[in-house]
């Protein structure tokens, strides 16, 4: 362990020596950086952009995100239980698992520009893009609760005659659906935030795009930390709507 | 009686089902999200990327290149989870239930461990590219602050699990806290948080491409370059390059998991 | 009538044999205990009686049909005329006392009312006197992993009994359970088998037990029948070869006897 830390430790300090600042006069910058954090959440604006417009802008980046995670959702499922070690031929959940590491291998952004490539930049690319990134990690977290069934319960139904369908649908699912329900708000906590990013950097509709605009086009710090406020309030709010959606499942 | 149970169990199915059903719908409505043409879009990119999207003879040349801006992302996504590490360790400190000092101060520590893992990655490089211009070291920056965001919420839960038997046996013999913490917490922790270290490493080499490409360094740069001049043949090495280094990573760190947890 | 013949069922796992030329008969409403060390081979054989393990050689006939030559459809309707009992209860345990009797159904169903698990009022009365007679009846709507290991158990024996089976493969139902639950489960399993007329292959750990209720005792060690008979006919000697132990290390009295709690 301690050799890993070192290797990390020494790998970093390579790594900043040789970091390439472009020139930029190290303390100025900091310098100005702090006045403008000062600026944007002290002083947040609305000058083209109005709080309703903000508003709007979120709802439809929310909308994005929860498109993907339902799409992503639904692909999962099925591949989660073909993916399955207890509940699928093991050729299949082998090639399955494979597949699925390199989709979640794939940055989110260049799943993005792939499919910017046949639907343009914009919302229809960055759904698709995201979804693939989100099926990537659904389908391995799903698999995962899955395979940690006791898989007696499987070796019951089986037993009693139930068929493929029926085991999955009485025992399988019934069994996992509080893992399946956490593990897929935790995506759409994921989702939002990267719908947000592709907003900035792919063109994607919602409140990523007014980010992008604000600060790279206008300058406008003031709208920056509007812009910044209202992500970072609806992400805290999914933070704490996550911690109890969490602790009503453990009950249940 | 029981046919009564069963029914409302399926009615609870079905009205989670509909729930998710009108999700679906408003999202659609509200984003005028064109499912026909996601649909065709979809199959439109699979057949372009079976036809244009792999590594030609020519594009291999371009390899080295390539190769060099995979070692800065590679660099900067350790560099900046190391750094952030021992701030974010600080703050769990002085954040978790186990080994807190104040109870002030423990608010105030996961005040701000909230507000540095909610805030957008996007967000931080927008605000320093503003004085740092197109540099890695706005890269490093934005990576560095979304990891000690990240970090000190995985720290404080690896620090809360520590067992606070063990704290009270020492506190119980007058042991003073400083003690405590470096004889005792941080050995028990330690697998834990070099565990979520190499996580945090992973998840950097991904969230680094998306930061290269808008701060115009390392992979995410090259890739944005070949794309934008239709160079599908070296973007597509940019991919298999990233998901090689990827796949390596996790296959490295699952395996230092399995010695040190 | 024989409802099971067993002949020379043989069992590789790679180079392991696990199960050597067994053979065995169970009549019907028969009650078969099988006894022998862990590892001797009565789970494999208990479990390639439904096929839930492939016997590598051999004939096992359920009522004069070869079972080995059964396709995936025809081995599903087989199971569903034999009943399962686990050590470890196998229930779904977010599920209703009553969804999990009524999972014994499943094998009876369509797969798409299997999957909405929608159910006759037939199949619901006769759920609810499955757990009537098992003492059950009140706790139908509480959720499994509520219950007691014992009753746990019940619930396991009601969902083999909504599937009218004719055969009751019991592996191990005992093992983890306290000795004043065993004792009840015993007792519920030996009413069955007497009153609807039902086989039981049961595996046992406990000597003593199986002498009190079984009609017939085999023997496993290390894949082999050494014994196979009249519980009054298992002695001392005997039980010292099939656990593979000293005669002095066994402690029960031939025939008659067993720990207080079995009386």
């Amino acid at each position: 362990m301690w050799a890993t830390v070192a290797a990390l430790a020494a790998i970093t300090a390579y790594g900043l020596f040789t970091l390439d600042s472009n020139g930029v006069n190290i303390p100025d910058a900091i310098g100005e950086t702090l006045r403008n954090f000062r600026t944007i959440f002290l002083h947040p604006e609305s000058r083209r952009l109005s709080a309703g417009a903000a508003a709007w802008e979120l709802l439809l980046t929310v909308a994005q995100a929860i498109l993907i995670t339902l799409f992503s959702g639904l692909v999962s499922l099925g591949l989660g239980l073909l993916g399955a070690r207890n509940l699928a031929p093991k050729p299949l959940t082998q090639a399955i698992k494979a597949v699925i590491a390199v989709v979640r291998a794939i940055p989110s952004i260049l799943w993005v520009l792939i499919f910017a490539v046949a639907a343009g930049l914009g919302s229809t690319a960055a759904v698709l893009g995201l979804s693939m990134h989100s099926i990537g990690y659904l389908t391995k977290a799903y698999a995962e609760s899955f395979e940690s069934l006791d898989y007696g319960v499987v070796e019951a139904l089986q037993a009693v005659g139930a068929n493929w369908w029926q085991i999955v649908f009485q025992a399988v699912l019934p069994s996992s659906s509080t893992y399946l329900l956490s593990w897929t708000f935790l995506r759409f906590e994921m989702n939002f935030t990267n719908v947000v990013a592709m907003g900035a950097a792919a063109g994607a509709a919602g409140i990523g795009f007014d980010l992008f605009m604000a600060s790279s086009l206008y300058f406008d710090l003031g709208e920056l930390g509007l812009i910044t406020y209202f992500v970072l309030a609806f992400a805290i709010l999914l933070e704490i709507v996550a911690i109890r959606v969490k602790a009503v499942l453990k009950e249940r | 009686m029981s046919v009564d149970i069963l029914t409302e169990r399926k009615r609870k199915s079905l009205r989670l089902f509909g729930l998710l059903v009108v999700l679906a719908a408003a999202s659609i409505v509200v984003t005028q999200y064109d499912i026909g043409k996601g649909f065709t879009s979809l199959v439109k990119a699979f057949v372009w990327g079976l036809s244009n999207f792999y590594p030609s003879g020519a594009s291999l040349s371009k390899l080295p290149d390539i190769l060099k801006k995979l070692w800065e992302t590679f660099l900067i996504s350790i560099a900046s989870t190391v750094s952030a590490s021992p701030f974010a360790l600080f703050l769990a400190f002085m954040g978790s239930r186990t080994t807190r000092a104040h109870g002030a101060l423990t608010a105030a520590a996961r005040g701000i461990g909230s507000f540095f893992r909610n805030m957008p990655l996007v967000a931080w490089a927008m605000i320093l590219m503003l004085a740092f211009s197109q540099s890695s070291l706005t890269g490093f920056l934005a990576l560095f602050l979304g990891s000690f965001g990240f970090l000190v919420r995985a720290f404080m839960e690896v620090l809360d699990e520590v067992d606070p038997g063990l704290i009270e046996a020492l506190k119980a013999a007058g042991a003073p806290y400083y003690s405590i913490i470096f004889r005792v917490v941080l050995p028990a922790s330690a697998p834990q948080i070099v565990s979520w270290l190499l996580f945090m490493i992973e998840t950097n080499i991904r969230d680094a491409t998306l930061v290269g490409f808008l701060t115009g360094t390392g992979i995410g740069f090259a890739f944005d370059v070949y794309y934008k001049s239709f160079n599908y043949h070296a973007a597509s090495l940019v991919v298999i390059v990233t998901v090689v280094l990827v796949i390596a990573l996790e296959t490295g760190s699952n395996a230092i998991r399995r010695v040190i947890l | 009538m024989a409802v099971l013949e067993i002949h020379n069922l043989t069992k590789y796992y790679k180079a392991h044999l696990a199960l050597d030329d067994v053979s065995l008969k169970l009549r019907s409403g028969e009650i078969v205990a099988v006894i022998g060390r862990s590892g001797a081979g009565k789970t494999t054989l208990l479990r390639c009686v439904n096929r839930m393990i492939e016997p590598s050689s051999g004939r096992i006939e359920f009522e004069g049909v070869d079972i080995r030559r059964l396709g995936r459809s025809a081995l599903r309707e087989y199971r569903t005329h034999i009943g399962m009992i686990f050590q470890h209860f196998n229930l779904v345990p977010r599920q209703t006392v009553m969804e999990n009797v009524l999972n014994g159904r499943l094998g009876h169903k369509s797969t798409l009312a299997g999957i909405a698990g929608i159910y006759s009022a037939d199949e619901h009365s006769m759920a609810r006197s499955v757990l009537e007679q098992l003492d059950l009846a009140d706790q139908a709507e509480k959720r499994c992993d509520q219950l007691s290991g014992g009753q746990k158990q019940r619930v396991g024996i009601a969902r083999a009994l909504v599937q009218e089976p004719r055969l009751i493969l019991c592996d191990e139902p005992i093992a983890s359970l306290d000795p004043r639950s065993a004792k009840a489960i015993m007792d519920y399993l030996f009413r069955i088998s007497r009153k609807m007329d039902i086989s039981i292959l049961i595996n046992l750990h406990q000597v003593d037990v199986a002498i009190k209720y079984a009609d017939r005792i085999v023997g496993i060690r290390e894949g082999c029948v050494v014994f196979d008979g009249d519980p009054k006919n298992l002695k001392k000697r005997k039980v010292a070869e099939i656990y593979g132990c000293d005669v002095d290390d066994i402690h029960f009295e031939d025939s008659t006897g067993g720990d207080a709690m079995f009386n």
